[in-house]
């Protein structure tokens, strides 16, 4: 009854290469659901900060750039920013009916709002992004749709990645990537294996993902192991299943807070379980039209919230 | 003869004002109604502080405000109605708060098997929904009974949710999933040896896992006994699920208004059936503008 997330936003620097499983060596440890505490893991030192302003230097988690001191708009305190922004990003196609635009502009319009939130989030020490670009549901749309989106984040992969670079972003790429075009296939891959070592930014984008077929998944890998015996059925647990999810392929898998565009409230099938404590934001204002005060008050509102995850 | 009249004068003003409020359900559900409605009972010692009470108190007095929101449930047709009773995550308040919860659950539990209780004047059937095996066994037995003693209804559908978080249930659906998928695997090597054939090869046990399938874990999931809610309610004005529902949420309508959850009541559920049927028309306004 319901639609999903509309079309997605080619963006420019979010596709990864999909890495292959097999491949995919590194996962890190994976926290268990955040207790109540600082969301911003920042090293000692950065801690002692306060006395010493002028030499004070505020790393991104896990990071080695420096926060922009004045950056942080008033009103927003540091020590209580997100760790791990999620973002749905809806809106894109309303954004060009309502204006007459060609198919195809609010997507662009779209990619402007990307950039701008890729870049206020590393200037404000947000360790992780993840942004919902497009969802296992919307293959049901028209053949046109689907691939003028899988041409445009070719496009956009391989003309951002050098700035990616640059700009310290690591992309990783979640989803069911066996139906994308091999050759954007082969950008993600590529896009990956080039900003694997930055640690600014973790941008994540979900592309062809559900939270559904993400248990799914993870089901499926269990039961592997299980058939071949290298776990017990009476071994499974959360723990296990965090473990192999798509968003192992960062150490906080848990958004703090997920934002949603576009004036739906619901949350389309995405990140269901990685959602369990996440504190939710919905904006009216359709994402092309996503900026610096919206982020803000989501931001300011997410700094107001008591988060209690059932206890006291 | 005057305490009489004013008995009569009372169950008088009850039965227009239950008659008026059946009149404005029928305006409502001239639009689509919800079928399911979940709710987050969120707000209750916020409640008691307010008022300077204890605890215990808070959650009482949100025990009937859950009663009253039954009714209207009901009354409008709305078939499946599920709350969030208690949290695995609850188990981590000070002790004396668990077990006057307990307590008070157990309490309300065994007046739900009465006669006269709102689930029988109803046909609701109650199901328990949760890692039961965490309760103490009087509040474990209390349910079973319940549910034991509502099999039979047939109109509508009580899901509480006790000792439950999403999480857990997924986890709880993926053993079972696993679990049958290594019976199959089984049962067609013993066919085949049976047979004389050859046992399955180490591909073909991969393709039989392989298709664990969606419709696998969700047959599993404790919440199997309903359909996806339409519209999921927490009050106090907290934005987030809590571990509750998230598989089955996915694409649900979520409304969180600020009442303390034992101050809701009739207006606060007039006003959230409105606000699903504005989205519900909304929604359908996306779908054709996209």
């Amino acid at each position: 009854m319901f639609l999903s997330l509309s079309s997605p936003i080619p963006i420019e620097n979010a596709l990864i290469p999909f890495k292959p499983r097999s491949s995919r060596s590194q996962t890190l440890r994976i926290r268990a659901h955040p207790l109540p505490s600082n969301p911003l893991s920042l090293p000692s030192s950065a801690a002692a900060a306060p006395a010493f302003k002028e030499e004070t230097r505020q790393f991104a988690p896990g990071g080695d750039f420096p926060l922009d001191e004045e950056s942080l708009p008033a009103g927003l305190r540091r020590d209580l920013m997100p760790r791990h922004v999620a973002v749905i990003m809806d809106g894109n196609v309303r954004w060009e009916k309502r204006r007459g635009l060609p198919a195809g502009s609010g997507h662009q319009a779209g990619v402007r709002s990307v950039r701008e939130l890729i870049e206020m989030s590393s200037k404000w020490g947000i360790g992780v992004l993840t942004v919902f670009a497009f969802s296992y549901d919307n293959w049901n749309r028209s053949k046109m749709e689907v691939g003028f989106l899988m041409t445009l984040f070719e496009k956009m992969i391989t003309a951002e990645i050098d700035n990616l670079a640059r700009d310290g972003v690591r992309i990783s790429i979640i989803g069911d990537s066996s139906k994308l075009p091999n050759s954007l296939q082969k950008v993600i891959s590529d896009a990956e294996e080039t900003t694997k070592d930055n640690s600014r930014l973790h941008l994540i984008v979900a592309v062809s993902y559900s939270g559904k077929y993400d248990v799914v998944q993870a089901c499926k890998s269990i039961c592997h192991k299980v058939k071949d015996g290298l776990v017990q059925v009476d071994d499974i647990n959360e723990s296990l299943v965090e473990q192999e999810l798509e968003t192992n392929c960062t150490e906080f898998p848990y958004p703090d807070l997920l934002i949603r565009t576009g004036g739906d409230i619901r949350v389309s099938n995405f990140l269901l379980w990685q959602l369990a404590y996440t504190e939710l934001f919905f904006v009216s204002a359709l994402w092309p039209d996503f900026g610096k005060a919206e982020f803000e008050e989501a931001l300011t509102s997410f700094q107001r919230r008591q988060r209690r995850y059932g206890g006291r | 003869m005057e305490k009489t009249s004013g008995n009569t004068a009372t169950r008088l003003f009850w039965s227009i004002v239950s008659f008026l409020r059946r009149c404005l359900f029928l305006v409502i559900s001239i639009r689509p109604i919800p079928r399911h409605i979940a709710f987050i009972m969120d707000g209750n010692r916020r409640f008691a502080k307010k008022r300077k009470m204890m605890d215990g108190d808070g959650h009482r007095i949100g025990f009937l405000a859950l009663m009253s929101m039954l009714k209207y449930c009901y009354e409008l047709g709305v078939t499946y109605v599920t709350v969030y009773a208690f949290s695995i995550d609850n188990f981590k308040r000070n002790p004396e708060e668990v077990q006057s919860l307990m307590d008070l659950m157990q309490e309300k539990i065994e007046g739900l098997i009465k006669e006269e209780s709102i689930v029988n004047r109803y046909g609701v059937r109650v199901h328990f929904i949760g890692n039961l095996k965490l309760l103490s066994e009087p509040v474990r037995s209390a349910a079973e009974r319940a549910m034991a003693a509502t099999a039979n209804n047939s109109r509508g559908v009580l899901s509480i949710c006790i000792a439950y978080t999403s999480t857990d249930e997924i986890v709880h659906a993926v053993q079972e999933s696993c679990e049958e998928k290594l019976d199959e695997i089984s049962a067609m090597n013993a066919s085949g040896a049976g047979y004389g054939l050859i046992k399955l090869g180490g591909n073909e046990e991969d393709e039989r896992v392989k298709i664990v399938k969606l419709t696998d874990i969700e047959k599993h999931m404790y919440m199997a006994v309903a359909p996806d809610p339409d519209v999921l309610i927490r009050t106090s004005g907290e934005t987030r699920l809590s571990n509750f529902l998230l598989w089955q949420s996915a694409f649900c309508y979520l409304y969180s208004p600020s009442v303390l959850w034992p101050e809701i009541g009739f207006r606060h559920f007039v006003w959230a059936v409105l606000k699903f049927q504005s989205n519900y028309f909304y929604l359908e306004r996306k779908r054709k503008q996209s």
